[in-house]
């Protein structure tokens, strides 16, 4: 089992880290799954985490300039590592202006995510720092929980306000009460509600848009006026607020009606999902 | 004592004063002819420094040809007196420093502009003399670098970071972040920067050896280093002995000493991958890093753990260490001018569970000469440095 990559150019190792921040900011810790195309970082809807998942997805080709591995076995050629993604966004933030970075699989004192970057120097042999990361190896018979997630039969498929704005609202909401209730409709309508004894408040959104996900997809016979709700704990969504910092190219958001909210965020080359459980 | 500092000395002053505050909480002064001192120590004794302003730093600088006086002031008092750096240097013209021995107080007096005065009495206790005595040509090992080299060394460590261990050979010099105990190494990450002697100003190596001390302490004179430009000289030894650290310039001279790890020969043994100086690394090729038998061992076991094919951990029967509260277990070493005492060395074979300590500093006891001058070296804190005065001490 092994691997090794390499990034060479600046922008690309900003954008990295700027992921890997995300994630930090979303999960303590998760799984980074490693295969010949891609990296996701996975975090399955366990009750412990009080059933939020999470799926990111990076194309190694727009981050790496070289890529190398070798899963478990020919047939299943993936690496499954637990991380603690803060370890890792604090090594990057330290070598933005490293000529080269390598991160490799190592073992060490355990077994370890070796970030190693040669930074620029006047003299005439490069400074190099590493940072030795420790990982645990998910054993292949729990790879089944780590899956791509399906997607949930949804009720309402909206597009997200500003995320700037819908972060300001739940800030305050979240003052207020610890549970929110999202719902949307067909007509591009989304409303973020809090109601406590002593006072409601709502948020209207409008003209949104619908994403046009195809005729199989919600029911065609569903009024465009009907509202789908999620009633869902207030600091997960805020906890997934708060860790954007970059604006996406497309934000979407699916409930299923009294079930769960699907987040779906889209850039250029990152894509990340992340599922909230509805509550009672 | 009655001086003037002027101008850009002001903030100068003001930031040696900040650069103190994170060592310990209390400004020792002592005037004398040949300059003001300003020292202070951390409450463990591991860390100490002081910054030397000589009479051509000030533009007037008068001191009593009394007896030698000596205080201490609560240091955060007079860190608001120069408490924003950036308005100093836009308003305060002069500063003039007065001591009152009848009122037991010094007096700050802030000369800014447009004819306003900001007077600040702080009072001051009696102290005894603190001075830490070392002598910085016998070290083995001497390196000077811009502060700039530094700094950026020490931003890839986490800011809570306690200790970090430097090891040195012939061109090169490693710092690490040092882990305390062998539960922690699974869990902490690892960093290590290397540094080649060519991005030093002078890189002078005697003996291949590596000391741990604390970086919080550090990061006060490297704030200190940085903003005055002045390059940075490091002096140290074998761990154990302090590792100074230290900035001059043609008025002034700043001393940082801290304490280091004592090395333990049992705890050496067990700790391959920290060793004195690291092997050079693998070949760095894909073919090298498989752990494949890593994963083979895991995989066959009922739970993901660490596998029997990993470097030899130490077995459990070895002893643990246990981190010994800093007073209790000074290993205290005690120069005076007079008299060359042989410190007991721990017989390296002890059969007792290794300890680690940390290695406090020599602390001379610049009082007339007294008994205090023999006192053996296992009387830890005794001889050191004004500790009788330690209530509670009025602002």
């Amino acid at each position: 089992m092994k691997f090794r990559g390499k990034i060479v150019d600046v922008a690309c190792l900003n954008h990295f880290t700027r992921v890997v921040t995300t994630i930090s900011k979303l999960t303590k810790t998760c799984v980074l799954r490693l295969t010949p195309d891609n990296l996701f970082f996975v975090l399955s809807g366990k009750v412990a985490n009080g059933g939020v998942g999470m799926w990111c997805e990076l194309s190694q080709a727009n981050f790496f300039d070289e890529y190398q591995m070798e899963g478990v076995s020919p047939e299943d050629n993936e690496i499954l590592l637990e991380v603690t993604p803060e370890n890792l966004s604090r090594a990057l933030k330290t070598v933005q202006n490293a000529k080269a970075v390598k991160v490799k699989l190592t073992k060490k004192h355990c077994p370890c995510l070796t970030i190693a970057a040669e930074l620029p120097t006047l003299s005439s042999v490069s400074r190099v720092v590493t940072h030795d990361v420790p990982v645990d190896i998910v054993p292949r018979r729990l790879w089944h929980e780590f899956k791509e997630p399906i997607m949930p039969d949804f009720d309402v498929s909206v597009y997200l306000p500003p995320l700037k704005t819908m972060k300001s609202v739940v800030d305050r909401m979240k003052n207020l009460s610890n549970f929110l209730v999202i719902e949307a409709n067909l007509n591009g309508q989304m409303n973020l509600k809090i109601e406590t004894d002593l006072v409601s408040v709502t948020t209207h959104f409008k003209d949104l848009g619908n994403p046009p996900w195809g005729d199989d997809a919600a029911s065609p016979s569903r009024e465009s006026e009907a509202m789908a709700e999620a009633r869902v704990d207030v600091r997960r969504l805020q906890q997934f607020l708060v860790g954007q910092q970059v604006n996406p190219s497309r934000a979407m958001c699916n409930i299923v009606h009294q079930g769960v909210v699907h987040l779906i965020l889209l850039h250029e080359d990152v894509s990340l999902q992340y599922f909230i459980p509805a509550v009672a | 004592m009655d001086c003037v500092v002027t101008g850009g000395n002001v903030k100068v002053l003001a930031k040696a004063i900040h650069s103190l505050s994170r060592i310990g909480d209390e400004l020792y002064v002592e005037p004398q002819e040949d300059g003001l001192p300003l020292r202070s120590v951390n409450s463990s004794r591991s860390a100490y420094a002081c910054f030397l302003f000589a009479p051509l730093f000030f533009s007037r600088y008068t001191i009593t040809s009394e007896e030698a006086f000596r205080c201490k002031i609560a240091i955060k008092s007079v860190q608001a007196v120069f408490r924003s750096l950036a308005s100093l240097e836009k308003t305060v013209e002069k500063c003039h420093i007065e001591l009152d021995r009848k009122k037991n107080r010094i007096t700050f007096t802030l000369y800014c502009k447009h004819g306003l005065l900001k007077t600040h009495n702080l009072s001051f206790q009696d102290s005894e003399s603190l001075q830490a005595v070392f002598d910085k040509d016998s070290y083995a090992n001497v390196f000077r670098a811009q502060p700039r080299l530094l700094v950026d060394t020490v931003v890839h460590f986490p800011p809570s970071l306690e200790e970090v261990t430097v090891a040195v050979s012939d061109d090169r010099m490693w710092f690490r972040n040092h882990v305390d105990d062998e539960a922690e190494l699974s869990k902490a990450m690892l960093t290590e920067l290397c540094l080649a002697s060519d991005e030093f100003d002078h890189f002078a190596v005697r003996a291949h050896s590596s000391v741990t001390f604390c970086l919080k302490e550090l990061r006060g004179l490297l704030v200190f280093a940085e903003s005055t430009g002045l390059p940075i000289s490091m002096y140290f030894d074998e761990p154990g002995s302090p590792v100074v650290l230290s900035v001059t310039d043609s008025v002034l001279e700043g001393n940082f000493v801290l304490a280091t790890l004592s090395d333990d020969p049992n705890h050496r043994k067990n700790n391959t991958r920290r060793a004195h100086t690291p092997p050079p690394p693998p070949p760095d090729d894909f073919m090298n890093d498989d752990i494949d038998s890593y994963l083979i061992a895991m995989d066959t076991s009922m739970a993901p753990g660490p596998s029997a094919t990993g470097p030899p951990t130490p077995p459990l029967a070895e002893p643990t260490y246990s981190k010994q509260p800093v007073a209790a277990s000074h290993r205290t070493r005690i120069h005076s001018e007079e008299e060359e005492e042989e410190e007991e060395d721990e017989p390296a074979d002890s059969d007792g569970p290794p300890n680690k300590k940390f290695c406090s500093l020599f602390f001379g006891s610049v009082l007339p000469p007294s008994s205090q001058m023999s006192t053996q070296p296992v009387k830890s804190q005794v001889v050191l440095a004004s500790d009788s005065e330690d209530d509670t001490q009025a602002e």
